[in-house]
Protein backbone atom coordinates (compact mmCIF):
# COMPACT_ATOMS: atom_id res chain seq x y z
CA UNK A 1 0.00 0.00 0.00
CA UNK A 2 2.29 2.24 1.34
CA UNK A 3 5.33 0.96 -0.12
CA UNK A 4 5.84 2.82 -3.99
CA UNK A 5 7.22 5.87 -2.18
CA UNK A 6 9.45 6.19 0.43
CA UNK A 7 12.38 4.06 1.58
CA UNK A 8 11.61 0.47 0.24
CA UNK A 9 11.20 -1.23 3.32
CA UNK A 10 8.18 0.63 4.81
CA UNK A 11 5.66 -1.14 5.06
CA UNK A 12 2.44 -2.09 7.10
CA UNK A 13 3.04 -2.03 10.81
CA UNK A 14 4.08 -5.40 11.47
CA UNK A 15 3.29 -7.09 14.94
CA UNK A 16 5.92 -9.36 14.12
CA UNK A 17 8.63 -7.06 14.42
CA UNK A 18 11.37 -7.20 17.20
CA UNK A 19 9.78 -5.08 19.95
CA UNK A 20 12.24 -1.81 20.47
CA UNK A 21 14.03 -1.99 23.28
CA UNK A 22 13.44 0.34 25.86
CA UNK A 23 16.33 2.98 27.36
CA UNK A 24 17.62 3.54 30.56
CA UNK A 25 15.92 5.69 33.19
CA UNK A 26 15.93 9.46 32.38
CA UNK A 27 16.43 8.69 28.85
CA UNK A 28 13.69 9.25 25.86
CA UNK A 29 16.08 7.90 23.23
CA UNK A 30 18.97 5.88 22.93
CA UNK A 31 20.79 5.34 19.05
CA UNK A 32 23.72 3.41 20.06
CA UNK A 33 25.91 2.16 16.72
CA UNK A 34 22.75 2.32 14.58
CA UNK A 35 23.54 1.79 10.78
CA UNK A 36 20.75 1.67 7.86
CA UNK A 37 21.02 0.15 4.37
CA UNK A 38 17.95 0.18 2.12
CA UNK A 39 17.24 -3.04 0.16
CA UNK A 40 18.81 -1.11 -2.93
CA UNK A 41 21.94 -0.81 -1.34
CA UNK A 42 22.02 2.71 -0.58
CA UNK A 43 23.69 3.19 2.96
CA UNK A 44 21.83 5.68 4.20
CA UNK A 45 23.54 5.78 8.15
CA UNK A 46 26.71 4.26 9.61
CA UNK A 47 27.64 3.89 13.29
CA UNK A 48 25.30 6.88 14.34
CA UNK A 49 24.91 7.03 18.76
CA UNK A 50 23.30 9.85 20.51
CA UNK A 51 20.71 10.20 23.30
CA UNK A 52 17.90 12.50 23.99
CA UNK A 53 17.20 12.61 27.58
CA UNK A 54 13.92 13.33 29.38
CA UNK A 55 12.65 16.89 28.34
CA UNK A 56 15.21 17.63 26.51
CA UNK A 57 15.03 19.02 22.88
CA UNK A 58 17.74 18.02 20.43
CA UNK A 59 18.23 19.32 16.61
CA UNK A 60 19.55 17.30 14.43
CA UNK A 61 21.36 19.05 10.77
CA UNK A 62 22.64 17.62 7.98
CA UNK A 63 23.08 17.84 4.35
CA UNK A 64 19.97 16.87 2.42
CA UNK A 65 19.60 12.94 1.89
CA UNK A 66 22.33 12.38 4.99
CA UNK A 67 19.69 10.12 6.58
CA UNK A 68 17.52 12.78 8.60
CA UNK A 69 14.38 11.24 7.96
CA UNK A 70 15.41 7.95 8.20
CA UNK A 71 16.56 8.39 11.86
CA UNK A 72 13.51 9.86 12.75
CA UNK A 73 11.47 6.59 11.21
CA UNK A 74 13.85 4.28 13.03
CA UNK A 75 13.13 6.56 16.18
CA UNK A 76 9.51 5.05 15.26
CA UNK A 77 9.87 1.94 14.29
CA UNK A 78 8.40 3.23 10.98
CA UNK A 79 11.67 1.63 9.52
CA UNK A 80 14.26 -1.13 11.40
CA UNK A 81 17.98 -0.81 11.49
CA UNK A 82 20.24 -2.67 9.78
CA UNK A 83 22.69 -2.64 12.41
CA UNK A 84 22.69 -1.14 16.34
CA UNK A 85 19.77 -0.54 18.52
CA UNK A 86 17.57 2.31 18.92
CA UNK A 87 16.14 2.17 22.20
CA UNK A 88 12.76 4.03 23.13
CA UNK A 89 10.81 4.88 26.23
CA UNK A 90 7.58 5.39 24.90
CA UNK A 91 4.83 3.63 23.33
CA UNK A 92 4.21 5.32 20.65
CA UNK A 93 6.15 8.70 20.28
CA UNK A 94 4.14 12.18 18.70
CA UNK A 95 5.65 12.50 14.94
CA UNK A 96 5.08 15.39 13.32
CA UNK A 97 5.83 15.05 9.38
CA UNK A 98 7.09 17.38 6.99
CA UNK A 99 3.44 17.70 5.58
CA UNK A 100 0.24 18.72 7.84
CA UNK A 101 -0.85 15.27 6.26
CA UNK A 102 -4.13 16.12 7.85
CA UNK A 103 -7.16 14.28 6.35
CA UNK A 104 -8.90 16.43 3.62
CA UNK A 105 -12.15 15.26 4.24
CA UNK A 106 -11.97 15.40 8.44
CA UNK A 107 -12.67 19.17 10.01
CA UNK A 108 -9.70 20.55 12.20
CA UNK A 109 -11.09 18.46 15.16
CA UNK A 110 -11.90 15.87 13.64
CA UNK A 111 -8.46 15.54 12.25
CA UNK A 112 -7.18 17.06 15.70
CA UNK A 113 -9.04 14.17 17.04
CA UNK A 114 -7.83 10.90 14.90
CA UNK A 115 -5.23 10.08 16.99
CA UNK A 116 -6.99 9.23 19.93
CA UNK A 117 -9.78 7.59 17.90
CA UNK A 118 -7.80 5.06 16.47
CA UNK A 119 -5.85 4.58 20.09
CA UNK A 120 -9.32 3.70 21.12
CA UNK A 121 -10.11 6.41 23.52
CA UNK A 122 -13.83 7.25 24.42
CA UNK A 123 -15.57 9.52 22.75
CA UNK A 124 -15.85 11.89 25.43
CA UNK A 125 -12.44 11.85 26.80
CA UNK A 126 -11.58 12.49 23.13
CA UNK A 127 -13.61 15.58 22.93
CA UNK A 128 -11.90 16.62 25.62
CA UNK A 129 -8.29 15.53 24.49
CA UNK A 130 -9.07 17.34 21.37
CA UNK A 131 -10.82 20.62 23.07
CA UNK A 132 -7.04 21.00 25.30
CA UNK A 133 -4.85 20.35 21.86
CA UNK A 134 -6.74 22.66 19.79
CA UNK A 135 -6.68 25.29 22.78
CA UNK A 136 -2.74 24.63 23.43
CA UNK A 137 -2.19 24.91 19.46
CA UNK A 138 -4.09 28.57 19.10
CA UNK A 139 -6.76 26.55 17.04
CA UNK A 140 -9.79 28.02 18.71
CA UNK A 141 -12.79 29.17 16.59
CA UNK A 142 -11.37 26.94 13.80
CA UNK A 143 -12.82 23.41 14.81
CA UNK A 144 -15.40 23.35 12.21
CA UNK A 145 -12.99 24.43 9.44
CA UNK A 146 -11.79 21.96 6.55
CA UNK A 147 -7.92 22.11 6.12
CA UNK A 148 -8.18 23.38 2.53
CA UNK A 149 -9.63 26.20 4.19
CA UNK A 150 -6.43 27.31 6.37
CA UNK A 151 -3.40 28.35 5.15
CA UNK A 152 -0.11 26.65 5.59
CA UNK A 153 1.09 27.79 9.00
CA UNK A 154 -2.63 26.84 10.34
CA UNK A 155 -1.93 23.53 8.78
CA UNK A 156 1.19 22.87 10.64
CA UNK A 157 -0.63 23.98 13.70
CA UNK A 158 -3.47 21.54 12.87
CA UNK A 159 -0.59 18.89 12.88
CA UNK A 160 0.98 20.00 15.94
CA UNK A 161 -2.32 19.98 18.08
CA UNK A 162 -2.95 16.18 16.65
CA UNK A 163 0.13 14.96 18.07
CA UNK A 164 -0.30 16.70 21.21
CA UNK A 165 -4.08 14.54 22.17
CA UNK A 166 -1.46 11.37 22.35
CA UNK A 167 0.27 12.92 25.06
CA UNK A 168 3.86 11.62 24.08
CA UNK A 169 7.02 11.55 25.94
CA UNK A 170 9.18 11.82 23.05
CA UNK A 171 7.88 14.12 19.98
CA UNK A 172 9.83 13.88 16.31
CA UNK A 173 9.68 16.74 13.84
CA UNK A 174 11.02 15.88 10.34
CA UNK A 175 11.55 19.41 9.42
CA UNK A 176 7.98 20.45 10.25
CA UNK A 177 7.93 24.51 9.24
CA UNK A 178 10.52 24.42 6.44
CA UNK A 179 7.62 24.85 3.76
CA UNK A 180 6.37 27.80 5.83
CA UNK A 181 7.43 31.52 5.61
CA UNK A 182 10.27 32.83 7.77
CA UNK A 183 7.76 34.77 10.16
CA UNK A 184 5.52 31.52 10.94
CA UNK A 185 8.08 29.45 10.90
CA UNK A 186 9.39 31.31 14.02
CA UNK A 187 6.26 31.93 15.52
CA UNK A 188 5.57 28.18 15.27
CA UNK A 189 9.04 27.39 16.51
CA UNK A 190 7.75 29.65 20.08
CA UNK A 191 4.74 27.58 19.98
CA UNK A 192 7.29 24.20 20.60
CA UNK A 193 9.14 25.98 23.00
CA UNK A 194 6.08 26.92 24.93
CA UNK A 195 4.67 23.39 24.38
CA UNK A 196 7.87 22.15 25.49
CA UNK A 197 7.44 24.50 28.84
CA UNK A 198 4.21 23.16 29.47
CA UNK A 199 4.54 19.29 28.66
CA UNK A 200 7.80 18.27 29.43
CA UNK A 201 8.69 16.26 26.32
CA UNK A 202 11.35 14.83 24.88
CA UNK A 203 11.99 16.37 21.38
CA UNK A 204 14.02 15.28 18.24
CA UNK A 205 14.10 18.03 15.68
CA UNK A 206 14.94 17.71 12.35
CA UNK A 207 15.92 20.75 10.63
CA UNK A 208 17.71 22.80 7.80
CA UNK A 209 18.07 25.87 9.41
CA UNK A 210 20.59 26.26 11.63
CA UNK A 211 19.36 29.31 12.99
CA UNK A 212 16.09 27.12 13.97
CA UNK A 213 18.01 24.25 15.52
CA UNK A 214 20.02 26.28 17.85
CA UNK A 215 17.30 28.64 18.55
CA UNK A 216 15.02 25.62 20.09
CA UNK A 217 17.30 22.97 21.17
CA UNK A 218 19.67 22.35 23.99
CA UNK A 219 22.18 20.23 21.52
CA UNK A 220 22.64 19.79 18.03
CA UNK A 221 24.07 16.73 16.31
CA UNK A 222 25.10 17.63 12.85
CA UNK A 223 25.57 14.76 10.62
CA UNK A 224 27.59 14.48 7.68
CA UNK A 225 26.90 13.69 3.61
CA UNK A 226 25.51 9.83 3.12
CA UNK A 227 26.53 7.40 4.96
CA UNK A 228 25.00 9.97 7.67
CA UNK A 229 27.08 9.96 10.65
CA UNK A 230 27.15 12.27 13.49
CA UNK A 231 29.93 14.53 12.73
CA UNK A 232 29.93 17.29 16.11
CA UNK A 233 27.41 17.79 19.11
CA UNK A 234 27.40 21.12 20.11
CA UNK A 235 25.95 22.24 22.70
CA UNK A 236 23.64 25.60 23.09
CA UNK A 237 24.13 27.13 26.59
CA UNK A 238 20.87 28.95 26.88
CA UNK A 239 17.44 28.43 29.29
CA UNK A 240 14.42 28.28 28.65
CA UNK A 241 11.89 29.99 27.66
CA UNK A 242 13.72 31.49 25.33
CA UNK A 243 12.63 34.79 23.41
CA UNK A 244 13.15 35.81 19.49
CA UNK A 245 15.46 38.26 20.42
CA UNK A 246 17.52 35.68 21.48
CA UNK A 247 18.95 34.62 18.11
CA UNK A 248 20.37 38.45 17.67
CA UNK A 249 22.46 38.08 20.79
CA UNK A 250 26.14 37.40 20.51
CA UNK A 251 26.59 34.18 22.38
CA UNK A 252 23.68 32.70 20.10
CA UNK A 253 25.78 34.23 17.18
CA UNK A 254 28.64 32.19 18.13
CA UNK A 255 26.73 28.86 18.82
CA UNK A 256 25.31 29.10 15.36
CA UNK A 257 28.54 29.38 13.67
CA UNK A 258 29.93 26.43 15.16
CA UNK A 259 26.84 24.70 14.07
CA UNK A 260 27.55 26.26 11.10
CA UNK A 261 31.17 25.76 10.36
CA UNK A 262 30.63 21.52 11.39
CA UNK A 263 28.12 22.01 8.84
CA UNK A 264 29.87 23.28 6.10
CA UNK A 265 32.49 20.31 6.84
CA UNK A 266 29.72 17.68 6.53
CA UNK A 267 29.03 18.90 2.89
CA UNK A 268 33.26 18.18 2.06
CA UNK B 1 -2.80 33.24 22.61
CA UNK B 2 -0.28 34.68 19.94
CA UNK B 3 0.06 34.45 16.57
CA UNK B 4 -2.80 33.09 14.56
CA UNK B 5 -2.58 32.96 11.25
CA UNK B 6 -6.02 33.63 9.88
CA UNK B 7 -7.46 32.74 6.62
CA UNK B 8 -7.66 35.71 4.33
CA UNK B 9 -11.64 36.71 3.98
CA UNK B 10 -12.09 35.87 0.06
CA UNK B 11 -12.81 39.24 -1.03
CA UNK B 12 -9.51 40.97 0.40
CA UNK B 13 -7.62 39.25 -2.53
CA UNK B 14 -8.46 41.36 -4.93
CA UNK B 15 -8.34 44.99 -5.31
CA UNK B 16 -10.46 46.70 -7.14
CA UNK B 17 -8.62 47.33 -10.69
CA UNK B 18 -8.10 50.91 -11.80
CA UNK B 19 -10.65 52.76 -14.11
CA UNK B 20 -10.05 52.76 -17.72
CA UNK B 21 -8.61 49.08 -17.38
CA UNK B 22 -10.18 46.55 -20.53
CA UNK B 23 -13.91 45.14 -19.70
CA UNK B 24 -12.26 42.00 -19.79
CA UNK B 25 -10.93 42.39 -16.12
CA UNK B 26 -14.23 43.44 -14.57
CA UNK B 27 -15.64 41.01 -12.59
CA UNK B 28 -19.38 39.51 -14.42
CA UNK B 29 -22.17 39.82 -12.07
CA UNK B 30 -23.64 36.43 -11.38
CA UNK B 31 -26.10 37.13 -14.07
CA UNK B 32 -23.60 37.64 -16.20
CA UNK B 33 -21.74 34.45 -16.12
CA UNK B 34 -25.34 32.58 -16.01
CA UNK B 35 -25.82 33.96 -19.61
CA UNK B 36 -22.47 33.27 -20.33
CA UNK B 37 -22.80 29.70 -20.02
CA UNK B 38 -26.20 29.33 -20.97
CA UNK B 39 -25.56 31.53 -24.13
CA UNK B 40 -23.23 29.43 -26.08
CA UNK B 41 -24.65 25.89 -26.22
CA UNK B 42 -27.96 27.83 -26.99
CA UNK B 43 -26.60 28.99 -29.97
CA UNK B 44 -24.76 25.64 -30.88
CA UNK B 45 -28.29 23.95 -30.86
CA UNK B 46 -29.95 26.35 -32.65
CA UNK B 47 -27.55 26.42 -35.27
CA UNK B 48 -28.09 22.58 -34.97
CA UNK B 49 -31.54 22.99 -35.97
CA UNK B 50 -31.22 25.45 -38.33
CA UNK B 51 -28.75 22.57 -40.39
CA UNK B 52 -31.32 20.43 -39.37
CA UNK B 53 -34.45 22.31 -41.15
CA UNK B 54 -31.92 22.57 -44.40
CA UNK B 55 -31.34 18.98 -44.46
CA UNK B 56 -34.99 17.81 -44.52
CA UNK B 57 -36.18 20.91 -46.59
CA UNK B 58 -33.62 21.70 -48.78
CA UNK B 59 -31.38 18.42 -49.72
CA UNK B 60 -33.87 16.01 -49.16
CA UNK B 61 -36.28 15.03 -51.71
CA UNK B 62 -39.85 15.45 -50.15
CA UNK B 63 -40.54 11.67 -50.96
CA UNK B 64 -37.28 10.57 -48.52
CA UNK B 65 -37.80 13.24 -45.62
CA UNK B 66 -38.74 10.50 -43.39
CA UNK B 67 -34.92 10.07 -43.11
CA UNK B 68 -35.10 13.70 -41.34
CA UNK B 69 -38.30 14.82 -40.29
CA UNK B 70 -38.20 18.61 -39.56
CA UNK B 71 -37.89 19.08 -35.60
CA UNK B 72 -41.49 20.23 -35.55
CA UNK B 73 -42.63 17.15 -37.06
CA UNK B 74 -40.52 15.10 -34.24
CA UNK B 75 -42.02 18.17 -31.87
CA UNK B 76 -45.71 17.25 -33.05
CA UNK B 77 -45.79 13.84 -34.01
CA UNK B 78 -43.39 12.00 -31.60
CA UNK B 79 -43.58 14.21 -28.42
CA UNK B 80 -47.12 15.35 -29.60
CA UNK B 81 -49.07 12.66 -30.16
CA UNK B 82 -49.31 11.27 -26.75
CA UNK B 83 -50.03 7.48 -27.67
CA UNK B 84 -46.86 7.21 -29.19
CA UNK B 85 -44.96 9.49 -26.20
CA UNK B 86 -46.90 7.67 -23.99
CA UNK B 87 -45.42 4.29 -24.99
CA UNK B 88 -41.73 5.88 -25.38
CA UNK B 89 -42.51 7.17 -21.50
CA UNK B 90 -43.21 3.93 -20.91
CA UNK B 91 -40.57 2.00 -22.60
CA UNK B 92 -38.20 4.59 -21.15
CA UNK B 93 -39.61 3.33 -17.57
CA UNK B 94 -39.00 -0.27 -18.64
CA UNK B 95 -34.85 0.21 -19.84
CA UNK B 96 -34.40 3.09 -16.55
CA UNK B 97 -35.17 0.20 -14.49
CA UNK B 98 -32.92 -2.29 -15.94
CA UNK B 99 -29.90 0.73 -15.61
CA UNK B 100 -30.46 1.41 -12.36
CA UNK B 101 -30.85 -2.22 -10.77
CA UNK B 102 -27.94 -2.76 -12.93
CA UNK B 103 -25.76 0.02 -12.05
CA UNK B 104 -27.04 -0.35 -8.33
CA UNK B 105 -25.51 -3.95 -8.61
CA UNK B 106 -22.51 -3.30 -10.47
CA UNK B 107 -22.05 -0.26 -7.95
CA UNK B 108 -22.20 -2.65 -4.89
CA UNK B 109 -20.06 -5.80 -7.08
CA UNK B 110 -17.65 -3.78 -8.27
CA UNK B 111 -17.11 -2.10 -4.68
CA UNK B 112 -17.00 -5.08 -2.98
CA UNK B 113 -14.55 -6.56 -5.28
CA UNK B 114 -11.99 -3.90 -5.35
CA UNK B 115 -12.13 -3.51 -1.62
CA UNK B 116 -11.18 -7.19 -1.32
CA UNK B 117 -8.58 -6.32 -4.31
CA UNK B 118 -7.10 -3.80 -2.12
CA UNK B 119 -6.82 -5.73 1.13
CA UNK B 120 -5.11 -8.83 -0.37
CA UNK B 121 -2.75 -9.63 -2.93
CA UNK B 122 -3.90 -12.92 -3.70
CA UNK B 123 -7.15 -11.81 -4.78
CA UNK B 124 -5.84 -9.26 -6.93
CA UNK B 125 -3.58 -11.31 -8.57
CA UNK B 126 -6.12 -14.17 -9.21
CA UNK B 127 -9.01 -12.01 -10.40
CA UNK B 128 -8.12 -8.84 -11.92
CA UNK B 129 -6.93 -10.22 -14.59
CA UNK B 130 -10.41 -12.03 -14.99
CA UNK B 131 -11.88 -8.69 -14.85
CA UNK B 132 -9.86 -7.25 -17.64
CA UNK B 133 -10.56 -10.24 -19.49
CA UNK B 134 -14.18 -9.43 -19.14
CA UNK B 135 -13.95 -6.14 -19.88
CA UNK B 136 -12.16 -7.29 -23.52
CA UNK B 137 -14.84 -9.57 -24.11
CA UNK B 138 -16.80 -7.80 -27.18
CA UNK B 139 -19.79 -7.93 -25.30
CA UNK B 140 -22.23 -8.32 -27.81
CA UNK B 141 -21.08 -11.59 -28.62
CA UNK B 142 -22.00 -12.98 -25.59
CA UNK B 143 -25.00 -11.60 -25.10
CA UNK B 144 -27.24 -14.19 -27.52
CA UNK B 145 -25.68 -16.67 -24.80
CA UNK B 146 -26.43 -15.05 -22.04
CA UNK B 147 -29.92 -14.86 -23.36
CA UNK B 148 -29.73 -18.95 -24.06
CA UNK B 149 -29.01 -19.20 -20.45
CA UNK B 150 -30.98 -16.96 -18.92
CA UNK B 151 -34.04 -16.43 -20.66
CA UNK B 152 -34.91 -13.20 -22.81
CA UNK B 153 -36.38 -11.02 -20.03
CA UNK B 154 -35.73 -8.36 -17.25
CA UNK B 155 -32.89 -11.07 -15.91
CA UNK B 156 -30.94 -11.33 -18.69
CA UNK B 157 -30.94 -7.14 -19.69
CA UNK B 158 -30.20 -6.57 -15.92
CA UNK B 159 -27.01 -9.20 -16.32
CA UNK B 160 -26.09 -7.22 -19.79
CA UNK B 161 -26.12 -3.94 -18.29
CA UNK B 162 -23.96 -5.36 -15.14
CA UNK B 163 -21.50 -6.82 -17.65
CA UNK B 164 -20.70 -3.56 -19.56
CA UNK B 165 -20.80 -1.23 -16.11
CA UNK B 166 -19.14 -3.26 -13.87
CA UNK B 167 -15.34 -2.89 -15.19
CA UNK B 168 -15.13 1.22 -14.75
CA UNK B 169 -16.15 0.78 -10.56
CA UNK B 170 -13.84 -2.12 -9.92
CA UNK B 171 -10.84 0.53 -11.60
CA UNK B 172 -11.34 3.05 -10.03
CA UNK B 173 -12.35 2.22 -6.53
CA UNK B 174 -8.92 -0.38 -6.63
CA UNK B 175 -7.20 3.04 -8.03
CA UNK B 176 -8.51 5.09 -5.31
CA UNK B 177 -7.82 2.92 -2.47
CA UNK B 178 -4.22 2.21 -3.90
CA UNK B 179 -3.65 6.31 -3.97
CA UNK B 180 -3.60 6.63 -0.21
CA UNK B 181 -0.76 9.29 0.96
CA UNK B 182 2.36 7.38 1.51
CA UNK B 183 2.28 9.77 5.12
CA UNK B 184 -1.21 8.84 5.90
CA UNK B 185 -0.22 5.61 6.18
CA UNK B 186 2.54 6.29 7.97
CA UNK B 187 0.46 8.33 10.55
CA UNK B 188 -1.88 5.12 11.24
CA UNK B 189 1.14 2.83 11.41
CA UNK B 190 2.62 5.21 14.23
CA UNK B 191 -0.92 4.36 15.83
CA UNK B 192 -0.83 0.88 15.05
CA UNK B 193 -3.95 1.06 13.19
CA UNK B 194 -5.79 -2.21 12.25
CA UNK B 195 -6.60 -3.00 8.83
CA UNK B 196 -10.37 -1.72 9.37
CA UNK B 197 -9.58 1.02 11.13
CA UNK B 198 -7.70 1.88 8.04
CA UNK B 199 -10.06 0.85 5.37
CA UNK B 200 -12.41 2.62 7.07
CA UNK B 201 -10.93 6.25 8.37
CA UNK B 202 -8.22 6.46 5.81
CA UNK B 203 -8.73 4.33 2.69
CA UNK B 204 -12.07 4.46 1.65
CA UNK B 205 -12.67 8.55 2.40
CA UNK B 206 -9.64 8.55 0.34
CA UNK B 207 -10.89 6.60 -2.32
CA UNK B 208 -14.31 8.87 -2.78
CA UNK B 209 -13.54 11.29 -5.32
CA UNK B 210 -11.97 7.93 -7.43
CA UNK B 211 -15.22 5.85 -6.83
CA UNK B 212 -17.31 8.48 -8.25
CA UNK B 213 -15.52 9.01 -11.27
CA UNK B 214 -16.29 5.74 -11.65
CA UNK B 215 -19.90 5.38 -11.27
CA UNK B 216 -20.28 8.95 -13.61
CA UNK B 217 -18.34 6.40 -16.17
CA UNK B 218 -20.66 3.60 -15.04
CA UNK B 219 -23.83 5.58 -14.93
CA UNK B 220 -23.68 6.30 -18.60
CA UNK B 221 -22.69 2.54 -19.51
CA UNK B 222 -25.65 1.66 -17.27
CA UNK B 223 -28.33 2.98 -19.86
CA UNK B 224 -26.48 1.91 -22.97
CA UNK B 225 -26.51 -1.85 -21.34
CA UNK B 226 -29.53 -1.83 -20.74
CA UNK B 227 -30.67 -0.29 -24.35
CA UNK B 228 -28.63 -3.60 -25.73
CA UNK B 229 -30.10 -5.21 -23.39
CA UNK B 230 -33.65 -4.40 -25.01
CA UNK B 231 -32.80 -5.01 -28.28
CA UNK B 232 -31.86 -8.84 -27.90
CA UNK B 233 -34.38 -9.29 -25.08
CA UNK B 234 -37.43 -8.76 -25.65
CA UNK B 235 -39.93 -11.13 -23.64
CA UNK B 236 -42.04 -8.85 -21.02
CA UNK B 237 -43.60 -5.25 -21.66
CA UNK B 238 -40.53 -3.63 -24.32
CA UNK B 239 -37.88 -1.48 -23.61
CA UNK B 240 -37.05 1.54 -25.02
CA UNK B 241 -34.66 -0.27 -27.11
CA UNK B 242 -36.86 -2.44 -28.93
CA UNK B 243 -39.06 0.50 -29.56
CA UNK B 244 -36.37 2.47 -31.37
CA UNK B 245 -36.18 -1.05 -33.11
CA UNK B 246 -39.50 -0.91 -34.01
CA UNK B 247 -39.91 2.48 -35.11
CA UNK B 248 -36.71 2.09 -37.88
CA UNK B 249 -38.54 -0.86 -39.29
CA UNK B 250 -42.13 0.81 -39.36
CA UNK B 251 -39.94 3.83 -40.99
CA UNK B 252 -42.24 5.89 -38.25
CA UNK B 253 -39.32 8.21 -38.08
CA UNK B 254 -40.66 11.06 -36.01
CA UNK B 255 -41.44 8.60 -32.76
CA UNK B 256 -37.50 7.17 -33.44
CA UNK B 257 -36.16 10.81 -33.39
CA UNK B 258 -38.77 11.23 -30.05
CA UNK B 259 -37.64 8.17 -28.21
CA UNK B 260 -33.69 8.72 -29.21
CA UNK B 261 -34.18 12.12 -27.84
CA UNK B 262 -35.79 11.03 -24.72
CA UNK B 263 -33.14 7.98 -23.99
CA UNK B 264 -30.47 10.96 -23.97
CA UNK B 265 -32.37 12.63 -21.77
CA UNK B 266 -32.28 10.15 -19.63
CA UNK B 267 -28.67 9.72 -19.62
CA UNK B 268 -27.90 12.94 -18.70
CA UNK B 269 -30.64 12.80 -16.18
CA UNK B 270 -28.54 9.72 -14.72
CA UNK B 271 -25.31 11.71 -15.23
CA UNK B 272 -26.08 14.83 -13.78
CA UNK B 273 -27.66 12.78 -10.19
CA UNK B 274 -24.59 11.16 -9.82
CA UNK B 275 -22.83 14.69 -10.34
CA UNK B 276 -24.96 16.03 -7.86
CA UNK B 277 -24.17 12.83 -5.32
CA UNK B 278 -20.58 13.65 -5.63
CA UNK B 279 -20.92 17.19 -5.05
CA UNK B 280 -22.91 16.33 -2.27
CA UNK B 281 -20.47 14.10 -0.57
CA UNK B 282 -16.73 14.84 -1.57
CA UNK B 283 -17.61 18.78 -2.45
CA UNK B 284 -16.58 20.00 0.94
CA UNK B 285 -13.01 18.93 0.19
CA UNK B 286 -12.46 18.13 -3.15
CA UNK B 287 -12.08 19.91 -6.53
CA UNK B 288 -13.61 17.13 -8.30
CA UNK B 289 -16.58 17.79 -6.55
CA UNK B 290 -17.40 21.12 -6.97
CA UNK B 291 -18.64 21.92 -10.08
CA UNK B 292 -17.70 20.07 -13.76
Amino acid sequence: MADDSGPPDNGRPAAHRDPMATAPAGVALAFTGVGKTFPDGTEALREVSFEVRDGEIVAIVGPSGSGKSTLLRMASALTMPSSGTVAVNATAPGYVFQDPTLLPWRTVAGNVGLLAQLDGVPRAERRRLVAEAISLAGLTGFERHRPTALSGGMRMRVSLARALTVRPSLFLFDEPFGALDEITRQRLGQEVVRLHGQERFAGLFVTHSVVESVWLASRVLVLSARPGRVLAEIDVPFDYPRQPELQFDAAFGRTARTVSEALRESFA
Amino acid sequence: MTAVEQPRPASSVFSAPPSGLARGARAPSRRARTVQAVLPPLAVLGTVLGIWYAVSYLALAPRRRFLLPPPHEVATDGFGNWSAFHEILTGLGETAKVALVGLGVAAALGTVVAVLMSQARWVERSFYPWAVVLQTIPILAIVPLIGFWLGYGFRSRTVVCVLIALFPIITNTLFGLRSVDAAHHDLFTLRHAGRWARLVHLEIPSALPAIFTGLRISAGLSVIGAVVGDFFFREGKPGIGSLIDGYTRGLESAPLFAAIIMTSLFGLAVFWAFDLLARLTIGGWHDSGRRS
